[in-house]
């Protein structure tokens, strides 16, 4: 029993300082009269004391209506139960004399997995009775407080039993008002430490390949006079961080020992306990164990060692801490892992969890137990790095990494670089130990290895009464409706391409404000107006391109496609709701196939460092994708007047010869076939017929992604000559038309006008707007518009109708309101910056999705089509 | 926008009688979405021809947007044919504007308005995508002698072919307010899936026209009524019970009450239009194959009944005592679920809401109050939390989901059905199903129905290569089902069965394949 316990202590004594762990359980114990409340008030904060009495008011308007006690008390649980989930600390100020009482909070602590603390106050029967007095509403009897007496005399030798970690007992007033409270840190968190950390796998008493390892990763060592090493320190100060299982099976268990002992002792290194640690501490005990797993020859090299050996070995183990929280609660070190609810937690189950992981208590055909993929369904936002299961190959899954690569099974030792995210590894010198089952559980019974391919349905905001998704990005939290969720959920399902191959749907493009020019409704004046009155000076025009929206990510090989996206595909070219841009899957390929020869032949591979690489860009020609559309939505309205307007015209005619006054209605019906053949013009131009990938085109206007990074730092100019260059090698590819321009020069902005209005004449559907800085570019806002289109007249036809520009028609249109357009391309621009740099930084493909999908269903949100 | 109506009954000029409109004046009617105006071309007492021509203002048509039920914000309700066509536009113009003559009161000429006059109807552009044979369909039975000839699309796109106008000419020998109640309601019945209805109560009316009843409140169609006019608005002939008589009046009816599928629907229509495509058919297994099914001369169930049933037959061979059906689309099997009282927990799933909408209303038998019988039970609309308490211990249970996606709903099921739902995923997206079904929530039985392609042979007006239904993604041969399902049982730990189902072929097996895994 440690000395914060003893019940007898000496009247002079120092003032007590009374530990409390910062998350976790205090349960004040004392007699009414007490002074529970005046001590919680005097070292705690009132949010952090629940007492009965508040509870019992709450419920019933009188805080001393005993008739409301089981009310109260069901509050009160509540309270405790929510600020212990949320890792806070809980104070319960109530009598707490009867064992039945406390019972419920210490379970209540443990379903939470944080400690529990008992403080009594044990002051004289005649001082609580006397405050009682003085207090009119407490008008129960002396013999109550003679009760809680007795009750409070039995409890304090069982409440170590009943499950408190600490016990602190205060007796007299005088103690009790000197003790001060130190709020202690539970031990898992180490937050404060940021490394840089070198994270080692399970070493298994592989002394050497360790010391090579650590060579590798720039450490240097201090030797005994014997020349075995006992500390290593990194020059530039960082911090080696052990996932346990630095025994058995090894050749050299006590070696590495004593190398990691003393780094940790040095302060050079972290460790966290494995299950081979775990045995070997009740073995050195005195426990009798089966010496199975490798732990005979531990047992067999210790004995060669000293006694103070064994002896510090027993210390440092025992000493050891079930798993580390570190770097600001991004890190998070366990021997086997750990699930989001334990981290930073203790308990009895929480180390059980961090040492042996989660087992389903079935074993596999090899006599191991099964798993559970605690790790699959893992959406913390710590990355967890661990060992313990023997892999292959050392890779990210759902934002864990397991670092055991089966050193003593011949595989390789490795470790992670945090928080550049390298590993390095050093290969096994020779098979140390025969594993029970092949590595990497090629039985395919060890479930959290599986690839991952799987999305939760939870990940997208569908799966309890109340859909909708919310994905927190770099620029704040970007949500969609129920509704819309659900609309998206199906397409997703139904129609889209592998969720794996889209790190990215395209974001939806708010139009230049309208025009206040004769006859337009957009002009290129009111898109550098806009940015310049953002505070953004130089802008790129690029010419827009009629066609269909379409992404494509292409590998260089297989080995990169199924690295990074779908094995046995070499890439695809996806919609902007993320389809398969072509049906027939033949020529997806083909096309596939063409776009990777020319980003080969422009070099792109070596130049961007890299074996894939995502283009967003425009294909043509429009019927290639959308005839079904061209002649439903626009040929169709055509067809039906070229049929209907020359039957009316010959009807008008035929009475108007009768001499019945229908001049209005003739001079209408000239008017409208001249303009339904402007009309037909519009898309009859963006149609011509393909055969395979002849009559393709592809202008791609940005680079993506490629490995390890995403390009919404890229200025456009570096965009438009990676287009330039794909253009210039193949036949596939177009480059697109553009020019910069400084919104603050009038005259290049007149030049740049110039420059579209000659395009549209002739056809073109319009140009784009951007800030020349890229994707990210800020304006004095934070964030600005990625783009803007400003769109011809004549095109416009398509969109508002053939006679949109008769002059009461376009002025209605000129009152067209582009708040919600804006807006929703500004929530969706943010989105496809988040996905891109989610999966930049490999994270899984649930944190990838979640951003993708929240695209789509912002997509399906009803917002003026025309505009 | 132009219907002309010729007599040559003498005299031929007391058609103006008849329309209640001079034939020597050119009159105009104000209508919501634009003006109609009557007119005659000619006008003699042999020949007379009455014009209609409406006149479609885009923007009037748009300040009614409120009451139009089209899908909301859609392109389409800015740039569409309702200028030019003769649709179902029109019809509401006819409605109005020759509403006396639709009814066939003429107080000047009552005898002529009782008499079959010999009439040619003239309307250069009808939409109607069955084309020439359809309208025939439609007008011959009702005596009248159909011409219609196909409008090409657009001479500047050559190859692109007809459009589905038809520039159509009936004559015939029938009253005029028959041959008016004809078009009021076959026009918009023949102008295919995209209605523009200016009001819902058009809908009834337009029914109660041909004397079809509406049951009130509910959006099924109701079977024809005998005949009898039930019309609120005196809009009706005298004589309407052709429609009770129409050879083709089930598909009249279901013309009118297509897609009013509420909120959902619109928000796909818009991502289908954001991706340049066409609006998707809904996706529901429930009428595959309908239209392609062998006919057999004494008809027995059909095979979508026998799959169902085959289904039942396995669940209680397992013993299964809970089920979930994934993919259920608009409840077919629930149906049957619901009736076998030994399941103890019954769960449908499926991807499209409208979809379970559809299975809600067939399996419950009311939930809302006032005049709506169904309560709004997914999204946003779905209501409170006692709502959602409530939809927890329904019976069976309906939820939003996708087999693609690990959902933890779908563990706890004894049986997993998945009844003609793979070949609707993508094979690239098979691998997720097999793990969110047979990895992640691993009932004890899994019951598999997908369509045996070698029967295909078996169905006429089946081209070779092409599948039942227009979203399969694949139709699998009974090998290479066999071979998927082979691999799937054992990379999962089932053992699989294999059973036909409907009319076995010595050559090519069964329609449908059934593969029933146990473990």
């Amino acid at each position: 029993m440690s000395g914060t316990e003893r019940p007898e202590r000496p009247e002079t004594a120092e003032p007590r300082v009374l530990g409390v762990p910062e998350m976790g359980l205090v349960v004040l114990v004392g007699v009414s009269g007490s002074g529970k409340s005046t001590f919680a008030a005097r070292h705690f904060a009132p949010t952090q004391v629940i007492s009965s009495d508040h509870c019992r008011g709450v419920v019933s308007d009188d805080e001393n209506d005993q008739s409301a006690s089981a009310d109260a008390f069901s509050l009160l649980h509540t309270v405790v139960d929510i600020r212990l989930r949320r890792g806070l600390l809980a104070v319960v100020d109530a009598t707490n004399v009867q064992a039945r009482a406390r019972q419920e909070l210490v379970r209540i602590a443990k379903a939470n997995d944080v400690l529990s603390t008992a403080i009594v106050l044990d002051v004289p029967e005649a001082l609580a009775r006397e405050r009682n007095r003085d207090r009119p509403d407490r008008d129960f009897g002396d013999h109550v407080i003679r009760r809680q007496r007795r009750d409070l005399k039995q409890s304090v030798r069982r409440l170590r039993r009943e499950g408190f970690r600490k016990v602190h007992v205060l007796r007299g007033p005088e103690e009790i008002d000197a003790a001060t409270i130190d709020l202690e840190r539970a031990w898992p968190d180490r937050t404060e430490l940021t490394g840089p950390f070198d994270i080692v796998g399970d070493v298994h008493g592989c002394r050497a390949e360790l010391e090579e390892l650590l060579g590798e990763l720039g450490y240097e060592f201090s030797r005994d006079d014997q020349g075995r090493p006992v500390g290593a320190r990194h020059p530039e100060g960082r911090t080696a961080v052990f996932v346990g299982d630095l025994v058995d099976r090894g050749p050299d268990s006590p070696g590495v020992l004593r190398l990691v002992m003393g780094m940790v002792a040095d302060g050079d290194a972290l460790c966290v306990p494995g299950n081979h640690e775990n045995k070997l501490i009740r073995v050195l005990r005195g426990a009798t164990a089966r010496l199975t797993h490798g732990l005979a020859e531990t047992m067999e090299q210790l004995a060669g060692e000293s006694e103070e050996f064994r002896r510090r070995v027993l210390d440092f183990c025992d000493g050891l801490v079930s798993h580390l929280v570190l770097d600001g609660g991004r890190l998070v070190v366990a021997h086997a892992g750990l699930k989001e609810e334990y981290h930073g937690r203790a308990s009895g189950r929480v180390r059980s969890f961090a040492l042996y992981g989660e087992t389903t208590g079935e074993t596999d055909e090899y006599g191991l137990p099964v798993r559970l993929p605690w790790a699959r369904e893992y959406r913390g936002g710590a990355a967890v790095v661990h060992g313990h299961t023997p892999m292959v190959k050392a890779e990210w899954f759902n934002n864990t990494l397991c670092l055991d690569t089966g050193c003593v099974f011949g595989g390789r030792l490795t470790a992670l670089r945090y928080p550049e995210r390298e590993l390095v590894d050093v290969a096994a010198h020779r098979t140390w130990y025969e594993p029970a089952r092949p590595l990497g559980g090629d039985s395919g019974k060890v479930t959290d290895t599986r690839p991952d391919t799987t999305v939760d349905i939870t990940d997208v905001g569908v799966g309890d009464f109340q859909p909708g998704v919310a994905v927190d990005t770099a620029h704040g939290r970007v949500k969609a409706s129920g509704d819309h969720t659900l609309a998206a959920l199906e397409v997703m399902s139904r129609f889209s391409v592998d969720p794996r191959w889209l790190l990215y749907l395209p974001p939806t493009m708010a139009p230049a404000p309208t025009s206040t020019e004769p006859g337009l409704l957009e002009h290129p004046n009111e898109a550098f107006a806009s940015f310049r009155g953002s505070g953004i000076g130089e802008v790129v025009c690029e010419e827009k391109h009629m066609g269909s929206r379409a992404v494509a990510v292409l590998c260089r090989d297989a080995a990169a496609a199924e690295r990074r996206f779908v094995p046995g595909e070499l890439g695809t070219v996806h919609t902007r709701t993320g389809r398969p841009f072509f049906n027939d899957p033949v020529l997806q390929a083909e096309v596939v196939d063409r776009l990777r020869d020319a980003v080969t032949e422009a070099g792109l591979w070596d130049r961007l460092g890299t074996d894939w690489v995502a283009l967003d860009g425009e294909m043509l020609p429009w019927s290639a994708k959308a005839r079904s559309l061209i002649r439903e939505q626009y040929a169709s309205v055509g067809a039906a007047a070229r049929a209907a307007l020359p039957a009316a015209g010959a009807a008008l005619a035929a009475a108007a010869g009768r001499g019945v006054p229908v001049d209005d209605l003739v001079d209408g019906v000239a008017r409208r076939t001249e303009q339904m053949e402007e009309f037909s013009r519009v898309y009859r131009r963006y149609s011509w017929d393909t055969d395979g990938v002849a009559g393709l085109r592809y202008a791609p206007f940005m680079v993506l992604a490629s490995e390890g990074r995403e390009y919404g730092d890229a200025d456009h100019l570096w965009h438009m000559a990676v287009a330039e260059r794909l253009a210039e090698v193949s036949g596939l590819v177009r480059s697109t038309r553009y020019r910069v321009v400084d919104t603050t020069d009038p005259d290049a902005c007149a030049s740049a006008a110039d420059w579209w209005a000659d395009m549209v004449a002739t056809g073109g559907e319009g140009m784009v707007v951007k800030p020349v800085l890229g994707a990210r570019a800020r304006g004095r806002k934070g964030l600005a518009q990625p783009g803007l289109k400003v769109r011809g007249p004549e095109y416009l036809r398509i969109i508002y109708g053939p006679d949109y520009t008769d002059p009461e028609r376009l002025a209605v249109l000129r009152e067209r309101n582009l708040g919600r357009k804006s807006g929703l391309a500004m929530r969706e621009h943010k989105l496809g910056l988040e996905a891109l740099a989610r999966h930049a930084r490999s994270e899984p493909l649930w944190r990838v999705h979640e951003a993708v999908f929240a695209v789509l269903a912002l997509e399906s949100e009803p917002v003026d089509p025309r505009l | 926008m132009l219907l002309t109506i010729t007599t040559t009954a003498t005299p031929a000029t007391d058609l103006g009688f008849l329309l209640h409109k001079h034939p020597d004046r050119a009159q105009s009617f104000e209508q919501s979405f634009g003006t109609a105006h009557v007119f005659y071309p000619e006008a003699t007492d042999e020949r007379c021809t009455a014009a209609l021509l409406l006149d479609v203002d885009a923007q009037a048509l748009l300040r009614t947007r409120t009451s139009v039920s089209t899908p909301d914000f859609a392109l389409a309700q800015y740039v569409n044919d309702r200028p030019y066509a003769t649709s179902s536009l029109f019809t509401v113009a006819l409605g109005r504007v020759l509403r006396s003559a639709l009814r066939g009161d003429c107080k000047q000429r009552p005898e002529l308005a009782r008499t079959p006059l010999p009439l040619e109807l003239r309307m250069p552009a009808v939409p109607c995508r069955g084309g020439a044979d359809r309208v025939r369909s439609l007008f011959e039975p009702l005596g009248w002698t159909v011409e219609a000839e196909p409008v090409p699309l657009d001479p500047g796109l050559p190859g692109w072919g007809d459009s589905h106008y038809l520039s159509l000419t009936l004559t015939g020998t029938l009253r005029l307010s028959e041959a008016l109640s004809h078009l009021y309601v076959l026009l918009p019945a023949m102008d295919g899936n995209k209605h523009y209805w200016v009001d819902r109560s058009e809908v009834d009316k337009l029914l109660r026209a041909g004397g079809l009843a509406v049951e009130a409140g509910e959006e099924t169609p109701g079977s024809p009524a005998s005949g009898e006019a039930t019309g609120d608005g005196g809009e009706t002939s005298a004589d309407t019970g052709w429609l009770a008589g129409h050879p083709e009046r089930a598909w009249i009816a279901r013309r009118y009450l297509n897609r009013r599928d509420g909120y959902v629907r619109t928000a796909l229509a818009r991502l289908a239009e954001a991706d340049d495509t066409a609006e998707e058919e809904g996706d529901d297994p429930g009428n595959e194959e309908a239209a392609t099914e062998p006919s057999h001369e004494e008809r027995g169930p059909s095979l979508a009944e026998q799959r169902a049933g085959a289904v039942m037959a396995v669940l209680r061979a397992e013993n299964a005592t809970s089920v979930i059906d994934l993919g259920c689309g608009s409840g077919q099997l629930l149906e049957r679920l619901v009736d076998d009282h030994s399941l103890e927990r019954i769960t449908g799933v499926d991807v499209s809401v409208v979809n379970l909408e559809r299975a809600h209303r067939r399996v419950c038998g009311g939930c809302g109050d006032g005049r709506k019988r169904h309560r709004p039970l997914f999204g946003d609309g779905a209501g409170g939390a006692r709502a959602r308490q409530e939809a927890r211990t329904r019976r069976p249970e309906l939820f939003v989901g996708s087999v693609v996606y690990r959902d933890g709903r779908f563990g706890g099921h004894d049986a997993a059905v998945l009844m003609e739902v793979v070949e609707h995923l993508d094979p690239s997206r098979l691998p997720a199903m097999e793990e969110s079904v047979f990895g992640s929530a691993r009932p004890r039985v899994v019951v598999v129905t997908t369509p045996n392609a070698e029967y295909n042979t078996h169905y006429e007006g089946l081209e070779d290569g092409s599948f039942r239904h227009s979203d399969h993604r694949f139709e699998w041969t009974r090998a290479e089902f066999t071979l998927w399902a082979d691999r799937v049982a054992g990379e999962h730990g089932y053992r699989v069965r294999y059973l036909p189902v409907g009319p076995e072929h010595p050559a090519t097996g069964a329609p449908t394949q059934m593969g029933v895994f146990t473990r």
